[in-house]
């Protein structure tokens, strides 16, 4: 007996996408499979790494923890969403960069978008603000030293490339 | 002359395609491939009396099903013994799918194909399998007690007894002789690599071809071929392995092959469809690989200033239902518990025992993070017993400068002797006392006195066997573009391989490290390699590439002084800014990318580059096999010895005994340093792991053999707020063993950090006696201890 199939219309990184469907299937694998936007990890498939976080009308959530039915409507932003419009890196992307900020690099797309989202928020952390903003990731690899680092970095990258051009 | 790359932060050359998304790991790939899922055993000992697949038929999109007895000659028998030792008297390895017996929760029984994961799920949980309990044995206190067996034919469930001495006189004896002598017991508990991403693999057969591709998310491709090849049937030359982007490995990844990694390729060869599988997290708790459980009892003899007079160390080791990575665990701890120390007589004897649980074999660090907690535990004793300074204990037992290289008398995991190359550990400990404040922190202790808080201080050093052999080897080929590609056999997790190999073949070269392309764990691209682990990828694969990419320069020189014409020799040349020029007259040149075209005499003039090197035009002619490129090979004559110390301050709550970490101080010396940038992320990446392994991470079994907490929500691995800021500063004693001066960092952060937040919380509870025996330790642990009761 097959599954039930349904239609979804979301719109990610700005482009709207459709697809069918089973009510089971997770925005992740939606977003991977269906769209081949596999910049989105996953690393527990139960809520706790944020490897697969995305944003959803541009708030932090879980793409592990939603069904591609649920997302119907909305707009979602991935990792690959979080670059500058001229398609050069975008400020936390570019701050993990300089930072090093990743090692592996598998838990880091989960980093920028939630550090992209954060910052809309608070454009200008302290040190201790910005490791409490991470707080909800885990890394493996970085000891989160330079992701810490990152944060600040990227709040100034932000700033310099949103201040008037002379 | 320009400045060279190696020693330079540079950014890394990997991160703008991983920061973008454009990372292609393992489940990024075979969009379309038919998945795989496992049916695992539900409970830790049992004989499995039915498989009923019956219920599983029906499900949309199921292709097979496949049982231990569906597998064919080579793939039914057992998995290999990758590292066998004349110690390793009783070894058992698994089978891919459990043939009648299963010995720890999450062992493979049944194998599931269908057209996705999600069916493919659906399937396996619809199958029944029934099974005859047995009793299972889980932890080291049961294997010991051999009531029960795991495996009925191996007698008190021991894989291994294995003894070293040092030639240093009888241990008994030199304790007995010793003014003082103390006994302690001690254990770690088990732990686990827990890269973000699990293991996965992808295969691919071409029918046609009679060729089989393998992507596997390995620490080892080039041996995952091999063992691919032998258990398949198939001639070596039919099958490649290519490692992806690996989301981290840690060493669990180092061990093959996995069951799935010749059930996956098996399967897309009998169905002709490509297959995947990816773990997912739960099976990786339990399907994977754990480490860190041991007991041990140390006796020691010292004198009046805690000189070590002998040392006897017995060590009880946890290694799980199956042992197919041997005894390397336990033999990196008997020997690597040394430190760098001198120790007088030393003994150590080690049991590997079989318990109804996952395999053990190497995590970050492999053994050396027990050794160093028994060492440094045993310092902080001698200290505490005779009423010294602990950093003074320490000192008093320093191997000194002029007595490197130094035999420690033992022989080491690679089978040579553990001979210390270069380290100068009295300047090591002497910075960690300054940075870590050591001399002032009385007057920190008191003031914190004064309100109410109480803090302590601890140290740990360390020596680590890093950048072992056999070999590594490169190959670095100049493109008629320009572009320099350096294929290397071993792969990478995050190491930065990308960066830190173009380094060494941009300044061998004379060229940028943009212009370096490095490809790394591909077989199509190099078929000879080791893997990655034991600090050993920059020292093994980095002289490699220095090897091959200076006969790259020789060559290259030949032909220009051929090309240069009368009067210029080869050893007139040098290697400059992408150029091949006079060392007297760089205006006499020739760009390194026309010498490649030279390098090729073609007949064909396909394009404008190609034009310059057919046979009419070309002037090489110095009789070198075509093509701008070389193969080299780098192979260690032992181990080269890396070092560091760690010192702690922590904060424990008098009433609630929280343990906070205030600051966190490493000293590292890993000889010459190709990139300061990444050595330092590894460094912070390794404290990090050590601080779970020190206050969070344990891996917990139940009486019945169930791993309880087998989720990111129970197994406790340090987020950003449970991670101190790491203070870090570093010496060089380059190696005198290979032409770099290399020696390996990855694994060097999590070496001592268990002994060190040991040492600093003892501290901190020193007017409370509590004597730190065992670790991780938690709050609720310490407050336990604080009441005199054991912690066990």
């Amino acid at each position: 007996m097959s599954e039930q199939r349904h239609q979804v219309t979301v719109t990610v990184n700005g482009v709207t996408r459709r697809g069918d469907v089973p009510a089971r299937r997770l925005l992740a694998d939606f977003l991977r499979m269906d769209l081949g936007l596999t910049g989105t990890h996953l690393g527990c498939e139960h809520g706790v790494c944020g490897a697969c976080t995305v944003l959803l009308d541009g708030a932090p959530v879980r793409s592990c923890l939603i069904f591609a039915v649920s997302a119907d409507g909305h707009e979602i932003t991935t990792v690959e969403g979080c670059v500058e419009d001229d398609d050069q890196l975008g400020p936390v992307q570019q701050a993990f960069l300089e930072c090093h900020g990743l090692q592996c690099g598998f838990c880091t797309p989960g980093f920028i978008t939630t550090i992209t989202a954060y910052l809309e928020e608070n454009p200008k952390p302290t040190e201790e603000e910005a490791r409490e903003a991470i707080g909800g990731n885990l890394c493996r690899c970085t000891g989160y030293q330079n992701i810490v680092k990152a944060v600040l970095r990227a709040a100034e990258i932000k700033r310099e490339r949103e201040a008037p051009h002379e | 002359m320009s400045e060279k790359h190696v020693g330079q932060p540079l950014l890394r050359k990997e991160d703008p395609r991983l920061l973008r998304g454009q990372g292609r790991y393992l489940d990024d790939l075979g969009r379309g491939a038919l998945a795989a899922a496992f049916v695992r055993s539900p409970v830790a000992h049992a004989r499995i009396t039915d498989i009923d697949v019956s219920g599983a038929l029906d499900v949309e999109g199921l292709v097979a099903i496949y049982t231990y007895e569906d597998l064919p000659d080579r793939i039914a028998e057992p998995l290999p013994l990758l590292i066998p030792h004349p110690d390793l008297t009783h070894p058992r390895t698994p089978h891919c799918l459990a043939d009648g017996e299963v010995n720890h929760v999450g062992e493979a029984v049944v194998m599931v194909v269908a057209t996705d994961r999600y069916l493919a799920e659906d399937a396996a949980e619809r199958i029944v399998v029934s099974y005859d309990e047995l009793p299972p044995v889980v932890g080291i206190d049961q294997a010991r007690a051999a009531e029960r067996l795991v495996h009925a034919d191996i007698p008190g469930n021991v894989a291994a007894v294995s003894v070293q001495e040092n030639g240093k006189g009888d241990v008994r004896e030199a304790i007995a002789a010793a003014p003082h002598r103390l006994t302690l017991d001690l254990a770690i508990e088990r732990s686990a690599s827990m890269p973000m991403e699990g293991k996965g693999v992808l295969a691919h057969w071409d029918a046609d071809d009679r060729t089989l591709r393998v992507h596997s998310s390995t620490q080892t491709s080039t041996s995952v071929r091999l063992a691919v090849a032998a258990k398949l049937g198939l001639p070596p030359d039919r099958v490649e392995v290519i490692t992806p982007d690996v989301g981290g490995g840690f060493g669990v990844k180092i061990v093959h092959p996995w069951p799935e990694e010749i059930l996956v390729p098996w399967a897309a060869m009998r169905l002709g469809r490509d297959v995947k599988w990816v773990e997912d997290r739960r099976e990786h708790f339990v399907s994977a690989a754990h480490e860190r459980g041991q007991q041990q009892r140390i006796e020691v003899g010292f004198d009046d200033s805690g000189r070590l007079r002998g040392l006897s160390v017995e060590i009880w080791h946890d290694n799980g239902a199956y042992v197919p990575y041997g005894i390397i665990v336990p033999i990196v701890t008997s020997t690597q518990l040394l430190g760098p120390y001198k120790v007088g007589a030393y003994r150590v004897e080690f049991t590997s025992l079989y318990t109804n649980t996952v395999i053990v074999t190497p995590y970050r660090g492999a053994g050396r993070p027990q050794g160093v907690f028994a060492m440094e535990r045993t310092m902080d004793a001698i200290a505490e017993y005779l009423g010294l300074d602990r950093l003074a204990v320490r000192e008093a037992n320093l191997i000194q400068p002029d007595e490197m290289p130094y035999d420690q008398g033992l022989v080491f995991q690679d089978g040579r002797p553990l001979i210390y190359d270069t380290g100068d550990y009295p300047t090591m400990l002497r910075m960690i006392r300054e940075l870590v404040g050591w001399d002032g922190f009385e007057a920190e202790r008191a003031a914190a006195a004064v309100e109410g808080r109480r803090i302590g201080i601890g140290v740990a050093a360390y020596v680590e066997g890093t950048g072992m052999g056999p070999y590594e080897g490169a190959h670095v080929k100049v493109e008629t573009t320009g572009e320099i590609v350096v294929s290397t056999g071993l792969t990478t997790q995050g190491q930065g391989h990308y960066t830190t190999l173009a380094q060494i073949a941009a300044d061998v070269l004379g060229v940028a490290v943009a212009d370096v392309t490095v490809v790394t764990g591909d077989t199509r691209r190099f078929k000879y390699a080791v893997g990655t682990f034991a600090s050993r990828a920059i020292v093994t694969s980095g002289n490699a590439v220095a090897v091959a990419a200076g006969k790259v320069a020789e060559k290259a020189k030949r032909i220009a002084a051929a090309a240069l014409g009368e009067g210029t020799a080869a050893e007139d040349l040098e290697l400059v800014e992408g150029m091949v020029r006079r060392r007297d007259d760089p205006t006499t040149a020739i760009d390194l990318r026309t010498v490649a075209v030279l390098s090729n005499p073609l007949r064909y003039a396909f394009d404008e580059a190609a034009k310059a090197a057919t046979q009419f035009a070309s002037a090489a002619g110095t009789g070198d096999e075509p093509g701008l490129e070389a193969t080299g090979f780098y192979m260690p004559e032992r181990s080269t010895f890396a070092a560091g110390a760690h010192g702690v301050v922590v904060e424990t709550d008098p009433d609630t005994a929280d343990i906070r970490i205030l600051r966190y101080c490493v000293v590292h010396d890993c000889g010459v340093v190709v990139n300061p940038r990444i050595v330092e992320g590894q460094v912070h990446g390794g404290v990090a792991q050590g601080v779970g392994g020190a206050l969070y991470e344990r891996i917990v079994y139940d009486d019945a053999g169930q791993l309880v907490n087998a989720s990111y929500m129970d197994f406790l691995i340090p987020f950003s707020t449970e991670v101190p800021q790491i203070e870090t500063a570093h010496m060089v004693t380059a190696s005198g063993l290979n032409p770099l001066g290399l020696k390996g960092a990855g694994e060097a952060g999590v070496i001592p950090t268990s002994a060190a937040v040991a040492s600093a919380i003892e501290d901190a509870e020193r007017d409370r006696g509590v004597a730190i025996r065992r670790m991780p330790i938690s709050p609720s642990e310490l407050y336990e201890l604080r009441k005199g009761r054991v912690h066990a």
